[in-house]
């Protein structure tokens, strides 16, 4: 697999706020590669500065074999780019949109099928300012794809969606990339970036503060299993703490957690919990996940 | 120049779609031309050295589409398309920026020209106005009087920080500029002291070099009037250039 994208110690200040400060990481073709981190923390300027519509302050930054800003005539021809904060003209139809974008590339994929796989056939003759927020989203992804892009850019992809579109999101992603495409996305949401990237880094004030798989990113962290339930009456949480692999026990409330590590410890929590004859109910566990590394590398939480 | 046609279509389109734009660029000139014609009528009057009302108001009306396109129409649409971030969305493409917007000025031009074909046309047909110039030299004086205001368009989109101030000050230039350039009101029947006015207003030179031209002048005849228009052009195409921006 070659190298898509290729970012060297990159800088962007605006006045004297330093947006990205020295940033490097490379993108290998064919891969998901996510950008995660709070609002502000400098992903849409590295992922501006990537596609060529920012000027770095120093850094270097190589796409496709190309200086985005040197050759970017050339370069976007070849990506497909969902803007943050893009738009298109209120009365524009949806076909009309992808007529005209179309229109830009010596190459192009047919717009219709493209709307159809993106499940936009119906709103062909709509007006932009008539689509719902979801809707726009997937014509911003169509007229990103329309000039069958080796690399595609998706900047906070999923804001403003409703839980269900984002998961519907996350499908057209993955059959992006399935058709042999890289992508280079943003998103402040831990769980998107976890469930949908092969690869994150995570973000924060304009540096990367970590950057591996998201399995590898959690594993990293040691963090700890919680076994949570609810149980009914007094009891003694004693004998609790001597189940192998549990490190501690708390209760808040009526809601017991148990905190520990390995494979056999929720079986080892119920065991001893039938065992002292509790009753209990609402157990679940809670696996760590890339907003406790986030907590763990800042010392903050990542939903404002 | 890939995208150019197609771009100028689309912008053609988008503008028939908004029917204040499309009211005030195509059918309020000729609107009035019938309502002015209704009372006055086209007779011969001393006034206009024996012209008629309705001879005189067709050339100057002309100015009339040209200062709504080029100062009200043009500024918003201009401000609005950086502000909402359409031209952010375009420059993620590989369109040039050149043909971007060549193929706006192209768009409004079009819009212009077809209204004041229609103005041009109700004057004939209805009020059978006289026209002794030459065809190509009017068309000439049109290109040169709608691309000076287009650049004064682009400029006060390009100084203005919103799409509204852009509306705001657009407008505030526009209605003055039609009161006292004879574009609504012919010059003659304007008290001395306005007319002193007039002189320093941009669209007083539209109307008088249309009217000239229409009636047979030659250009020689019409130096200072070519001259405050290439001005506006030149110098408003320069600011509008530095201060172009895509967001």
């Amino acid at each position: 697999m070659g190298i898509a994208i290729e970012v060297n110690d990159l800088h962007k200040s605006y006045g004297s706020i330093r947006a990205v400060d020295g940033v490097s990481f490379t993108v290998e073709e064919g891969e998901i590669f996510g950008m995660v981190g709070p609002n502000g923390a400098g992903k849409t300027t590295t992922i501006e500065c990537v596609e060529g519509l920012r000027r770095p302050d120093r850094g270097t930054v190589r796409v496709l074999g190309l200086d985005p800003r040197r050759d970017g005539y050339q370069l976007r021809r070849r990506i497909g780019v969902q803007l943050q904060e893009g738009s298109l003209p209120p009365r524009l139809k949806v076909w009309e949109a992808l007529d005209l974008f179309g229109s830009f590339y010596p190459r192009r994929v047919d717009g219709r099928a493209l709307l159809e796989q993106l499940g936009l056939a119906e709103k062909r003759n709509a007006s932009f300012d008539k689509l719902s927020g979801g809707q726009k989203q997937r014509l911003f992804i169509a007229l990103a794809l329309i000039n069958d892009p080796e690399l595609v850019f998706l900047d906070e992809l999923t804001t403003g969606l409703d839980p269900q579109a984002r998961r519907a999101m996350w499908d057209l992603v993955r059959g992006i990339r399935e058709r042999g495409k890289t992508i280079f996305l943003t998103t402040h949401f831990m769980e998107e970036a976890e469930r949908l990237c092969d690869r994150v880094a995570i973000i924060d004030h304009g540096r990367i503060v970590a950057l591996d798989t998201p399995e590898n990113l959690i594993r990293s962290l040691g963090a700890e299993q919680r076994v949570v339930f609810t149980a009914d009456g007094p009891w003694d949480d004693t004998p609790l703490r001597g189940v192998p692999g549990v490190t501690r026990v708390e209760q808040i409330g009526e809601r017991m957690v148990v905190y520990g590590r390995g494979e056999g410890l929720v079986g080892g929590v119920v065991s001893a919990l039938e065992a002292l004859g509790v009753r209990f109910r609402d157990l679940r566990t809670e696996q760590p996940t890339l907003e406790d590394v986030f907590l763990a590398l800042t010392g903050r939480e990542m939903r404002e | 120049m890939r995208g150019f046609w197609k771009l100028l279509l689309v912008q053609a389109r988008l503008y028939l779609r908004e029917p204040i734009a499309t009211f005030f660029t195509i059918f309020y000139a000729p609107l009035v031309l019938l309502l002015f014609g209704a009372i006055y009528g086209n007779n011969p009057t001393r006034l206009f050295a024996g012209r008629g009302t309705m001879d005189i108001a067709v050339p100057s009306y002309i100015g009339l589409i040209i200062v709504t396109v080029g100062l009200i129409g043009l500024p918003i649409g201009a401000a609005a398309a950086r502000e909402s971030g359409v031209l952010r969305r375009f420059r993620a493409t590989p369109l040039h920026p050149l043909a971007y917007i060549l193929s706006d000025i192209a768009a409004y031009l079009l819009m212009t020209a077809i209204g004041v074909l229609l103005l041009i046309l109700t004057g004939v047909m209805v009020f059978h106005i006289q026209f002794e110039g030459n065809v190509l030299s009017v068309l000439a004086g049109f290109l040169l009087g709608t691309t000076a205001f287009f650049a004064l368009g682009y400029l006060v989109a390009g100084l203005a920080p919103t799409a509204r101030i852009a509306q705001t000050v657009g407008m505030v230039l526009a209605f003055p500029m039609m009161f006292l350039s004879g574009a609504s009101i012919p010059l003659e029947v304007l008290p001395a002291k306005v007319r002193a006015v007039s002189q320093y207003i941009p669209l007083t030179h539209v109307v008088t070099l249309m009217r000239g031209l229409w009636f047979g002048d030659s250009w020689g005849q019409h130096l200072a009037e070519v001259a405050v228009l290439m001005g506006c052009l030149l110098v408003g195409g320069a600011v509008a250039a530095r201060t172009f921006r895509w967001e």
